[in-house]
């Protein structure tokens, strides 16, 4: 390890706890829900200029909600759910009603939602506390949130490294202690990718499996929010209540939520005998990270040493997944991202009076939108284009039926797929911004998932030996299976911290904050 | 625009049908009648102050996402079962991408190549009776847009308008859209089929209760596809699309228009432009609109945001023997119902009196006599004023009250049209004009036999052969008396009078 861990921080810091262990401290009275939310205001104050994680917190809210919960356990009420009092981040594409939500680009800016997504309205029932907003990428699009309108995110493993995208900014809050709980969104891997390279745990459940509405689209045959968390305990108890049918979403599936917390404590007692574990071979091999490797191989190896039957499993059709994904993708946001128009909400530029309509349309979309944004968008509607569309979506379309096959028979052999998280580690902030190949390759072990549409994590698997950065273990479970990898997950964590003597998030280097609070016009971005 | 100044050349339309063969294709879109929008759970109501009837799902907010309404599905279901057609097990629907300000997603949740209904037929009858069946390519379910205002400039549309307004109520109201075949075959008498068809089409739509199929309330639009091809030729010419067509007048004219146009830039060697062409009912004609230099590309794809509708066989059979009695049933039985011959029939259709009948007939008065009035009298007192015949103002039931009285004998035939005529006046109801206008038969006898007695003391010669049996002489007392009482007189009791006062 290149650098060392600082010493053991005070079992008293509240911002160091599992959202687990502070529900337990808030429901028996031990902690206040405000004294919990303000300890990660303050730590937000304190380390936030540096990790620019939130772009936006509402302390007020937070605050108000918090005693909220305090006034109701007072009273003798039973906590409205067991994450009752527990502060969490909302990555900035899902709607809250009445507190900015800008998907980290300028075409929204300042715009004030009129209602709450349905994540956000179960987080609230549940009375969990909402810090805030995180920054991300561009309408999700990236893979190292440095295509936010706003500046990008920073690692808390290294602070001069991307914290992974699109949801760059709810892991980092994650891994620098801002928040014990964060919501993602994944359309490729934005949820699991940030997690691998922050060391955190990151979860896309099945599609169908979580309410998209009021999460702004990017494309919404993949887009699926999600639980981010620092153990997969709390991911699982966060899965569970922002999981569940929604009659608001004509895709979410109408089925109960898979039984992810029991799997959790199940999975806990690191017994996995019995579980048959696929390895894909399509997933691991050249152009991997050897360290990335090491560490997969050593997890590989753990999960046989808790009894798991690991079997090799050819997916073959994966290799055409990036592909398949980088059409598809973009023909849906170039629909879903033709709203923004200047003509209801949001950025309105050269309306002088004198312009059409067309074209203060056509000069807000310039001026609004990123450049990763404007290059799908033109992707995605030359795609669509009559005499294209065959060829291009069409083609697309047939590589996914052959993804989900290849899923399927995998999964007649194995409960769960693994393969490492990500390719590599976490790279240097300005490293691929100006080769987006190399940055769509982030996402080559997530895609398939999406793509497919079943579940699939990260969990923490270590630190690469040559850069002393996570990696992140992706398992992946059928649709609607989800309980199968918190199972397998929540095992591979135990044993981790066994061998390890602690969770490794703990040992995230205590950086000198204020050198790196800066200002973000000196990235090279 | 420059179409306002240059004269547009137009062929003469018998000249126009001896050279050319009409092609038509008609696009019906109806605003279904359902409580809620197609994707949200907004009224679906005519009007309102603007952009009260809105959620963030049919303003197309980021993150919004829609969710079918099954009522219109179910709509949708019933007008493919009357217009014949296949109903799809499986359909989705698709986005058809455009920018355009009163669409708030800049794409329309529609169906493309996976429609809800396919391959069905409307008959339709001309005004002579000859019957042309009309094939329905696909009718499928899709929402509808905003409202634009556009305020300044002259022509009311978005080129040379100062600033727009935007009314968000109508969008999202469930659509169905209709398509035919393209129509061939109808000669000089494609204007005509298309009104009939577009008719029909209402008629339908009305009886299956799932849309107002109001014109001039845009719940009912028509676009009319026309093109010419040389008679002979093999293949069909370039065709227009005209829009704004807000009545079933207006279906006939524009298309007639149409012909004439398109016909005189062939004659003169042009070329006939693909193009959208607006209805000005004002003038009768089409103007240019948006010329489609490369033809607009909507790249369509499957909406991800809606699962398919898959209707189960089971319900779509349940709809299909639930559906009401269709128009051309309800003729069929009425035809019987009142022993109407072909050609009565035919007249009634045309007078477009077959619901009045009915409901004056429902409100108590025999068929004939219901039919009597609409077609001839009350039809005449149409024509007079330049109205429909259902916007007169009298209504079925004050109808059947005169009838009712003529039957009771409290009205002679000639006091039934003047009391008809107070109603049309706005003098009240029946009875109402009957008080103030005196027109009540003289029904007392005593009164009548004076009147008798004293016109046979007047006139002794016919009295006598009368008397001698020669009772056609009758007549002539009966009118001097009809004429002594100034009609009030049941002519049918004058007569029973006078006889029994000669033969007695
Ligand atoms: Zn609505």
């Amino acid at each position: 390890m290149s650098q060392t861990s600082s010493p053991e921080p005070a079992n008293t810091d509240l911002t160091r706890l599992a959202a687990a262990e502070l529900a337990e401290l808030v429901h028996s009275r031990q902690v206040s829900a405000v004294e919990v939310t303000q300890a990660h205001l303050d730590r937000i104050a304190e380390v936030d200029p540096a990790v620019h994680a939130f772009l936006h917190t509402d302390a007020e809210n937070a605050l108000a909600t918090a005693r909220q919960v305090d006034q109701d356990l007072a009273a003798g009420q039973a906590p409205a759910s067991p994450l009752a009092g527990v502060p969490v981040a909302v990555k900035d594409v899902l709607t809250t009603e009445g507190t900015p939500t800008t998907c980290g680009s300028r075409m929204l800016e300042g715009w004030l939602p009129p209602y709450d997504s349905t994540v956000v309205r179960r987080l609230r029932a549940a009375g969990l506390v909402i810090l805030g907003k995180t920054n991300m990428d561009e309408f999700a699009m990236g893979s190292s949130t440095e295509n936010s309108a706003f500046g990008p995110t920073r690692n808390p493993w290294d602070l001069d490294r991307i914290p992974g995208g699109s949801g760059g900014g709810s892991s980092a809050a994650l891994a620098a202690f801002e928040a014990p709980l964060a919501i993602g969104t994944d359309t490729g891997g934005s949820i699991r990718q940030p997690g691998a390279v922050t060391g955190t745990v990151g979860v896309k459940p099945t599609y169908g499996g979580v309410s998209r509405y009021g999460l702004v689209a990017f494309s919404s045959s993949l887009d699926q929010a999600g639980p981010c968390a620092r153990t997969v305990l709390d991911a699982a108890l966060l899965h569970e209540v922002i999981g569940g049918h929604d009659p608001l979403d004509s895709t979410s599936i109408d089925q109960p939520v898979p039984p992810v917390v029991a799997a959790v404590r199940e999975g806990a007692t690191g017994d996995l005998r019995g579980v048959r574990v696929g390895v894909v071979t399509q997933l691991s091999g050249e152009g991997y990270q050897p360290g990335v490797l090491r560490s997969f191989h050593a997890a590989v190896d753990t999960l046989r040493e808790l009894g798991a039957e690991v079997v090799e499993v050819s997916c073959p059709s994966f290799q055409y997944a990036l592909s398949a994904y980088y059409l598809i993708a973009p023909s849906e946001c170039s629909s879903n991202l033709a709203r923004f128009d200047a003509m209801r909400y949001g950025l309105r530029v050269g309306d002088d009076g004198n312009r059409s309509a067309e074209e203060v349309m056509s000069l807000t979309r310039e001026a609004g939108f990123g450049p990763e944004v404007k290059r799908r968008i033109m992707l995605g509607t030359y795609a669509l284009s009559s005499g294209y569309y065959d060829a291009y979506y069409g083609s697309a379309q047939k590589v996914r039926t052959l993804i989900k096959r290849d899923f399927d028979a995998a999964f007649e052999n194995v409960d769960v797929l693994v393969s490492p998280t990500t390719p590599t580690t976490a790279f240097r902030l300005g490293e691929r911004v100006n080769d987006p190949m190399a940055m769509y390759l982030a996402d080559l072990c997530t895609i398939p998932a999406n793509l497919a549409g079943n579940a699939a994590l990260s969990v923490p698997s270590g630190l690469s030996d040559e850069d002393g950065l996570p990696v992140g273990l992706q398992v992946m479970a059928p649709v609607m299976q989800d309980h199968r990898m918190y199972r397998v997950a929540a095992a591979y964590e135990v044993a981790r911290n066994a061998a390890e003597g602690g969770p490794q998030i703990q040992r995230v280097p205590q950086a000198d904050w204020s050198a790196h609070n800066r200002a973000q016009s000196e990235v090279a971005v | 625009m420059s179409a306002s100044v240059a004269v547009t050349e137009l062929m003469d339309y018998d000249e126009v049908v001896q050279r050319f063969d009409p092609v038509l294709g008609l696009e019906v879109h109806v605003e279904l009648s359902t409580n809620t929008k197609m994707f949200c759970g907004c009224e679906n109501a005519f009007g309102g102050e603007p952009n009260t009837k809105v959620c963030p799902v049919c303003l197309g907010l980021p993150g919004s996402l829609p969710v079918v309404n099954g009522k219109a599905v179910e709509s949708a279901i019933r007008i493919g079962l009357a217009l014949n057609c296949d109903i799809a097990e499986w359909c989705r629907f698709a986005r058809k991408n455009y920018f355009y300000p009163d669409m708030p997603k800049n794409f329309q949740t529609s169906q493309y190549d996976e429609p809800i209904a396919v391959n069905g037929w409307l008959d339709v009858v001309l005004d002579d009776g000859e019957v042309v069946r009309v094939e329905i390519e696909r009718a499928h379910m899709e929402e509808d847009t905003g409202k634009s205002l556009h305020v300044g400039g002259s022509t009311g549309r978005i080129h040379g308008a100062e600033h727009s307004l935007l009314d968000y109520n109508r969008a999202g109201v469930p659509l169905i859209e209709i398509v035919t075949k393209p129509i061939v075959g109808t000669g000089a008498r494609a204007p005509e089929v298309a009104r009939a068809y577009v008719t029909a089409l209402r008629d339908l739509l009305r009886a299956l209760g799932v849309s107002d199929v109001r014109m001039d309330q845009g719940s009912l639009r028509c676009d009319a596809n026309v093109s010419l091809m040389a008679k002979g030729a093999a293949e069909f010419g370039t065709r227009t699309e005209t829009k704004n067509v807000n009545s079933l007048r207006s279906v006939e004219r524009a298309v007639r228009y149409e012909m004439t146009r398109q016909a005189a830039v062939l004659a003169n060697g042009g070329r006939v432009v693909q193009e959208t062409r607006h209805f000005d009912e004002s003038t009768g004609s089409t103007s240019s609109g948006r010329t489609k230099e490369t033809a607009e590309d909507y790249r369509y794809f499957p909406e991800p945001d809606l699962v398919p509708v898959a209707p189960s066989r089971e319900w779509v059979e349940e709809l299909r023997a639930t559906l009401p009695e269709l128009p051309w049933e309800r003729l069929k039985r009425i035809q019987t119902e009142w022993q109407l011959t072909d050609p009565e029939l035919r007249d009634l259709v045309n007078a477009g009196a077959v619901e009045l009948v009915a409901e004056t007939v429902a409100a108590g008065a025999g068929p004939a006599e219901a039919r009597s009035w609409w077609v001839s009298y009350l039809t005449q007192q149409a024509n007079t004023r330049g109205v429909d015949l259902a916007d007169l103002p009298i209504t079925p039931v004050q109808l059947a009250r005169v009838i009712a009285l003529v039957a009771e004998g409290s009205l002679t035939n000639k006091l039934a049209r003047e009391v008809v005529d107070g109603v049309l006046a706005g003098e009240g109801e029946p009875d109402q004009v009957v008080e103030a206008r005196g027109l009540k038969v003289v029904s007392d006898d005593s009164a009548l036999l004076a009147a008798v007695d004293e016109a046979l003391a007047a006139q002794p010669d016919i009295a006598e052969k009368i008397r001698s049996g020669k009772v056609a002489a009758a007549g002539a007392i009966v009118g001097a008396v009809m004429k002594a009482t100034k009609g009030q007189a049941d002519a049918k009791r004058v007569r029973e009078l006078v006889l029994s006062r000669c033969t007695g």
